[in-house]
Parts: structure tokens; sequence; C-alpha cells
């Protein structure tokens, strides 16, 4: 029997030639990832255990991204506690205020993270790095402590579903309608402890930041991993950032599927999903009259440069409707300076968007961006659970940059066809 | 092992968002946590809850954050084990990690109801409704996951390797 793509990497990381769906394995791990939230609980456990030092300081990382630049003083105070452990064990990818981006945005960004790698992170859309071709999978704090002070973990071997992508994506559809509109077909637990695998000729077509966006949702359909083949594309984000060498892992052609779902790029639709689940979706031309206060734009789902420049090409020239407050946050000061350079923060700030510092923020109802009772947000993030982003009455619609941004002017949800 | 208590009772997706709202994660205190705990679907769980009860959820309890603070707050709050139809899988393993008993076990989370007495033998799998007299049957533990449940969770079994 073959194997996927994602048990190649596992097996490999865990010594062995072989593995098959339901196996334990204990594999080793090329990163470990915590932040601002998770990090504190995993330094506790980590100092309860007796631990004295960290398996490799070029094998950690630590990013103070979801209540920063500090919203109060126990978040500072939780920051301090990642800052003190990342100094006494010289963490060489511990990234605070001023170098920080959204953890996932980041480290694909830096290098730090590349096919063919085995990476745990607390958080859940670790999963992210699967779009370059690397097993990535969310754990909790625990783990990250004994992941840390180890450098192995524990896996069950996942079962897969192949998503076998053809065509191309019309214009103005992205990797969000993609992996919005999967989610709506299989559901928040339609992908619970597998792996997605995205496959097919219709790959090709989408962008790394698409890939990047469609692999981070991976989690919202319950997988333990979203992962595509690595390609040119890949290859060529990846050449000049990662330092050393990459592997490029491939599904056996025989590879078992528990199911297999054909989805034609061409078909899709700007898609947006309704609260309180990212399963209740409806395409554009479905969502009716609703009236939005707020649209915020940026996260580890769509913080990335491709994301802005949607947006700014939907701004320019337009002003935000006076009922709305749009919040545009690049996910990185790399992103952040490019925006700046190409023009895109004259177009946000002519627009009337306030820009902020790259932060969580608002996504998770951190700060920077919280509701009040009744009213609705369109955001380009993942969760619209009961009270993510503020008051347990508020709302969260998730769309793409496209939409968010023509909601935005429009002062309810819209489609640039809209305006 | 066994736990024996007054059930508490939600649906399907209970998100770790819900369980303890992302508002409340400037502090790793899980004590204080626990005050909050359901807040934002169920106001009153947390003057409600005691020492030992049982909560019980429908499929994909605890989707969503891998915050490990979600079955960290459940377990301050007192509860002593969570019987759903299935586990996210985040929330799977940290409640393993941290040692709060977690049951998969789609018929007794259909048939137990809000209120009754229920007891969990955590070493045959049995789910007794005390309050209907009827027993339910949980798949038991892979024995690897069922070495850290009695280690005392993943920090003490590495420890002891």
């Amino acid at each position: 029997m073959g194997m996927t793509m994602t048990q190649k990497i596992l097996a490999a990381h865990a010594g062995l030639d072989n593995v098959v769906a339901g196996q334990l394995i204990s594999a080793n791990l090329d990163m470990v990832l915590g932040n601002d939230i998770t990090t504190p609980v995993a330094v506790n456990e980590f100092n309860k255990a007796g631990f004295d030092g960290i398996f490799d300081k070029e094998k950690v990382s630590i990013v103070m991204d979801h209540f920063t630049p500090n919203k109060d003083i126990k978040a500072a105070e939780q920051c301090m506690t990642c800052r003190k452990f990342a100094k006494r064990f010289d963490v060489v990818d511990f990234f605070d205020t001023g170098r920080v981006g959204v953890e996932h945005a980041l480290l694909p960004e830096q290098g730090i993270v590349k096919a063919g790698d085995c990476i745990i992170g607390a958080d859940s859309h670790t999963c992210t790095y699967g779009a370059l071709g690397a097993f990535s999978t969310g754990v909790g704090s625990t783990d990250m402590a004994a992941g840390m002070a180890t450098g192995r973990t524990w896996f069950k071997v996942p079962e897969a579903i192949k998503f076998n992508l053809t065509g191309e994506l019309p214009e103005n559809v992205t990797g969000k309608d993609v992996i919005l509109h999967i989610i709506g077909m299989i559901g928040v637990d339609g992908a619970l402890y597998k792996s997605m695998e995205f496959t097919g000729e219709g790959v090709k077509s989408l962008s790394m930041e698409s890939r990047l966006c469609i692999s981070n949702m991976a989690i919202e359909a319950g997988g333990k991993n979203g992962i595509f083949p690595v390609d040119e594309i890949t290859e060529e984000y990846m050449r000049g950032r990662v330092k050393g060498e990459w592997t490029k892992y491939e599904a056996d052609e025989d590879a078992e599927y528990v199911a297999t779902y054909d989805i034609n790029l061409s078909e899709l639709k700007p898609t947006v999903s309704f609260p309180h689940l990212p399963e209740n979706t409806r395409t554009i031309d479905e969502v009716g009259d609703v009236s939005i206060q707020q649209v915020v734009i940026g996260s580890c789902t769509n913080g990335r440069i491709e994301d802005m420049e949607a947006a700014a090409k939907i701004l320019k020239g337009r002003k935000v409707h006076p009922d709305v407050r749009c919040l545009i946050m690049p996910a990185t000061q790399q992103v952040y300076r490019e925006c700046m350079e190409k023009g895109y923060m004259e177009i946000f700030l002519d627009a009337e968007c306030a820009i902020t510092a790259p932060t969580c923020g608002p996504c998770l109802g951190g700060h920077s961006g919280i509701l009040a009772e009744g009213e609705r947000c369109v955001a380009t993030t993942n969760r619209n659970f009961v009270g993510r982003m503020g008051h347990v009455k508020s709302e969260v619609y998730l769309a793409s940059p496209i939409v968010a941004a023509a909601s935005a002017v429009a002062g309810k949800i819209a489609g640039p066809d809209d305006l | 092992m066994i736990a024996k208590g007054l059930v508490h009772k939600y649906g399907d997706n209970i998100d770790t968002d819900v369980i303890i709202p992302a508002r409340y994660l400037n502090t790793p205190d899980m004590k204080e946590l626990a005050k909050h705990c359901m807040e934002d679907i169920d106001t009153e769980f947390a003057g409600r809850v005691k020492q030992g009860d049982i909560m019980v959820g429908g499929e994909n309890f605890g989707c969503g954050s891998s915050r490990e603070h979600a079955p960290a707050s459940i377990k301050a709050a007192g509860v002593d084990c969570v019987i759903a139809k299935t586990f996210a899988r985040i929330f799977y393993r940290n409640a393993i990690n941290i040692g709060l008993p977690i049951m998969e076990c789609p018929e007794a989370a259909e048939a137990i109801e809000a209120g009754e007495t229920v007891s969990v033998n955590f070493d045959t799998g049995v789910i007794t409704n005390e309050t209907k007299g009827e027993t339910y049957q949980a798949a038991p533990f892979p024995e690897f996951i069922q070495e850290i449940i009695s280690a005392g969770g993943l920090m003490n079994s590495i420890n002891g390797k």
C-alpha cells in the first residue's frame, strides 16, 4: 500500500520506511512554535517538569503576535515570561514588537519553515505551512513544552482526503473562496483527524499566498493538516528565503484516500461564511442585504502582500462607507513596508481606513477592533464563532480581501461587481 | 478510577472560544479562567458547576483554537470528565496531556440529559446513567495514550522515560 504525502513526511521523521493510517509514531521535529498566549502556559509546564534546556535553539520559534503591542498589564507580563524564556535559552527565532509579524505569515516569509519539515505549533493555524509542502499541525502548550524539551512528539498517522483541483480561478475569486467553498461542502468536522491533500493540475494556477490561505483554514474543517505538492511556485518562493536544503515529498500513485473531491476552480464564486460557523457559506449572489459596521483586512489567513494588493485595487479612488470602520492589518513588518513602497498605504489612508501594526488583535477578540452588541463585521480572518471578535451578540462574516474591501465601500456585504 | 457527578450538557461544535473566550487569555491562571468557562453560551455554568461534575457535548467538541486553557479551565472548574460524540483533535490531545479524562461515546452523548447523574469507569470505558439506569460503552484508549493518562499527563510521562 502506498503512502500519502503526509504519511511520507511522518515516516521519514519517525525513521521508518513505511507507516499506515492509525499507527502511533514518535517523530523528530524541525520546528516547535508558540505565541504570547500559548507559550507562557508551556513555560510553566516546562519549568514544573524541571527541564533545563531546549533541544535546539534554532528549532524553537516564539512569536509575540496575539495581544501585542501589549494590550494591558497582564498581556505585557505574559510577553515578559516569553522574553525571559527566549533569552535564557538563546532562542534564535524570537520575535517581539517591531520585528514581529502574525506567526503564520512571518515564518514562511522569513524562510523559517520549508518543504519536507515536520512542525508543531501551539496555535491551531500552524497547519498553514502545508502550503510549502511541510507537515505542520497545531497542538497545545503542553505538547509545545515537551517538544521544546525533547525535539520529538507523538502522532497518530492520519487518513487523508484528496481534493483534486482542476481549472483556474476566475477574476476576483481567490484561495479564500476555495477554502470557504470546501468547508461549506464538507463541514467544520468534515476532515476531523484527517489530512487534506490538495492536488491536481489546478494547483499550478494558485499563488503561494492563495495556497497559504487554503492550508491555513484546514483546521476549520477539523483537518490535522492541509498540504500542497511542491512545484516551481513553491521552490521559487523558498529560494532566497530558506537557509539550507528542503525535501520534496510526493504521494505514491497507489496512496489510499478515504474520500476524493473534484473541484473545478473555474466554477467558484466569491464566497462568504455567515455566523457562527465557517461552514455556513453562501456565494456572493446569495448574501442578501446585510449592513455592516466594521471590516478587518489582515490576519494569518489574509494579511500577505497579495491580499493588501487586492484590497488596494478595490479601495483606490473610493471611500469607506461613512457607517463603516475599516481596519487594514498588514501581517508582517515586511508586508507593511511593501505596502508603503507600492503606494497601497496612501490608497488606504485616502479611503479613510485605519492601519494597524502587525497583530492578531481583533481576529480572536483580543484588542484593536472589538465589536459592540449587535455589530457586524466582514473579516478576512478564519473564525466566526459566537463572541469571536467581541460581544457575544456581534457577528463575523468571513470573506476574501476583495469582498471585504468592496463591503467596506458599500456599507454592506458586497462583491466588486456591486460597486 | 471512577468519576460520578451531575451532567452539564451542550450541543455540537462547542468551540474553544466559547469554552474560554480569548478576552480572558491574558493570564495563564486556570483557576481565574474557570470563573469564565462556558460563559458566552451558558452564563450560569461557573456558578452552577460542582467539583466532580460531568460535561457532555455532541460532535466536534472543542473545535477551533489550540488554547490548552480550554480543557484546563473545564478541569479547574471542577469537571472530572467530558463525554462527547467526537472531539476536535487538538482538544483531544490537550485533554489527555493535562490529565482531563475524556470519553468518545456517541450513544452516551445522545442519551444523557442535563441534570442527570452519571458515573464513568475510566478503566473499562463503561458509562452509567444512574438517573435512567442505562449503561453505554465508550471505546477504550490505545495503550500508548493510556500510559500518558496513568502517568498523570504528558510531562510526567516523558519525564518518567
